[in-house]
């Protein structure tokens, strides 16, 4: 049976994590369909269809989908669901907000935050911030899963996969959306930038992050911070990489000011090279970083946004 | 109004996981248990609404061994009124707690739920969305701020790019993200006015509820551990090594 990706998009493309959903999908089935449910989202819809593995797009137009509440895109997957062996979505705010209301509706459990598949039915997942990996099984009749992104490697693009226009369910009328207030940045996107720069608590304020920005930007990076950064008010909340925050896997990770503690550790570890900065020399951070280097952060970040920029 | 939270008990957030040598689970004799710091955040918000008139009672429900009945204890301790136990050893997993808390909820008839987005020992983050679907309810996942009014909720949510406003029909579940308030300590005098607080023990079957697991844990291991590095004296060999050795800029 084919498996169904459910698709977070902006109307214009789909989310850059349906590319790692798609690449999990795969690993199910050969056959694999991606819901792509909106308002003037035809050109989502496309760029679903261009992803490498995709075999068929479903492109549904129907206002109720326009801003992606759960309440009114949970009945249309469960009438989708039957014909299909597994729903995917990536574990970002939408998989999170909308798979555990679908599995419910299903009567399934939920696979949640899967970081590999052994088998169609069996999966990892971290528990406990990733102190513990627990391999679970599932008999359930569909199985509804989230996906850590950074876990599965996005597929390519020049696919040409086919698309079905198919019709909505309309809205159930139990919530509306009122607005976003979203932190506009002209930074890569956390999850997806291959470097990122996150700052702690021994920034000490939120205008000390100009440094931490400084050196993102000379080095292309996405900007993140600690769970202790954006508790003290030094930063927005999307900054926040950890267990309850975002989950990155760049290619260099830079930790300044950051202690380590365990839920944000489970957020960053698995980043290929991290390095940390922190003027205690027994802070957990450099436990797990490659390279460290102790000492005071506002003499070491400028002097390395510095360094990094010559040739 | 009344509001219903559900408090989970859970491994203390300061305790080091250790996993089972058999590989059947974490060790979780003779440690340290606690309330799952969303649900703290859940309990501290309805009795900040109780505070302000906008509830009228504040039920606090758990489901799981005896020893849940602490956890209710520290909820009533903080200013519920009262509690609901479904007690049972058997392992519970998410949906089987959303079934639970809804016979409960069809049985009080509470305006609000709020739960923790998720609990930090399985880190589902799923019973509060599994609820509100079985309710056919509305859901405000990770609120960041809540506002009641005439039969509406207000619900400031946060996601992946920063924050969005949604208003949702009532009755809602409301699943708690960390920067919704910072809830109180229980003061001596009620930590002792608690323990005269009723608690109303269940069982599942009582409630007609099956609450067999619906995913099998066949293994729980220890995550592969990363290696510390070194440390670099300047910023030079920093640049270097990230350079030259991880060619990473």
């Amino acid at each position: 049976m084919a498996v169904l990706v459910v698709a977070a998009h902006d109307n214009k493309s789909v989310r850059a994590n349906v590319a790692n959903a798609v690449a999990a999908a795969t690993k199910l089935d050969s056959d694999v369909h991606v819901l792509v449910a909106g308002k003037d989202c035809g050109e989502a819809a496309r760029s679903a269809a261009a992803l490498q593995g995709v075999t068929k797009v479903l492109h549904v137009e129907d206002a109720a989908y326009a801003n992606w509440l759960a309440e009114d895109i949970a009945p249309l997957v469960v009438k989708l669901a039957p014909n299909y062996s597994h729903v995917v979505m990536a574990a970002d705010s939408v998989g999170k907000n909308v798979a555990p209301r679908v599995a419910a509706l299903l009567d399934v459990g939920q696979v949640s935050e899967a970081i590999q598949i052994v088998s169609p039915d069996t999966f990892v997942r971290p528990i406990y911030a990733g102190n513990a990996m627990a391999t679970v099984q599932s008999g359930d009749k569909v199985k509804v899963l989230t996906i850590r992104p950074t876990n599965f490697k996005a597929v390519g693009t020049g696919g040409s996969a086919p698309i079905e226009q198919i019709g909505g369910e309309g809205g159930k009328g139990l919530s509306s959306y009122v607005g976003a207030e979203l932190s506009k940045s002209e930074r890569p996107e956390l999850t997806s930038a291959k470097i990122v720069v996150s700052g702690g608590r021994g920034m000490g304020s939120g205008e000390n992050f100009k440094i931490i920005e400084a050196l993102a930007d000379k080095l292309g990076a996405g900007v993140g911070a600690s769970r202790a950064a954006v508790d003290a008010g030094y930063v927005p909340n999307d900054y926040q990489v950890g267990q309850t925050g975002k989950v990155v896997a760049p290619d260099l990770y830079i930790a300044v000011g950051i202690s380590g503690a365990i839920q944000h550790l489970a957020g960053m570890k698995d980043s290929k090279t991290i390095v940390a900065i922190n003027k205690d020399e027994e802070a957990p951070i450099f436990q797990v970083a490659d390279y460290g280097i102790v000492g005071d952060l506002f003499q070491i970040v400028p002097e390395l946004t510095a360094a990094v920029g010559k040739k | 109004m009344k509001v219903l939270v559900a408090v989970k008990r859970v491994i203390d957030y300061n305790v080091k996981i250790r996993v089972k040598a058999d590989n059947t689970g974490v060790e979780t004799a003779n440690v340290k248990m606690s309330m799952n710091p969303f649900d703290e955040i859940a309990v501290e918000e309805a009795i900040r609404m109780k505070e302000k008139g906008a509830a009228t009672e504040i039920i606090a429900f758990s489901a799981g061994p005896a020893q849940c009945q602490e956890t209710i204890r520290t909820a009533l301790a903080m200013g519920a009124d009262r509690g609901i136990l479904v007690q049972t050893d058997a392992e519970l997993q998410p949906l089987a707690v959303a079934k639970l808390l809804k016979a409960v909820v069809d049985k009080e008839q509470p305006g609000l739920v709020i739960v923790g987005k998720q609990a930090i020992d399985d880190d589902s983050n799923a019973t509060g969305q599994m609820l509100a679907a079985l309710l056919g309810w509305s859901q405000g996942t990770f609120a960041n701020k809540l506002n009641v009014a005439d039969g509406s909720i207000e619900v400031k949510r946060e996601v992946d790019g920063g924050l969005e406003n949604i208003k949702l029909k009532m009755p809602a579940v409301i699943t708690t993200d960390l920067r919704l308030n910072e809830p109180r300590y229980a003061s001596l005098p009620n930590i002792m006015k608690a323990k005269k607080k009723p608690i109303e023990t269940l069982a599942p079957d009582a409630l007609g509820v099956d609450v067999a697991p619906r995913l099998k844990v066949l293994k729980v291991e220890e995550p592969p551990k990363r290696k510390a590095g070194i440390k670099v004296k300047t910023v030079a060999e920093l640049v270097d090594k990230l350079k030259n050795e991880a060619g990473v800029i």
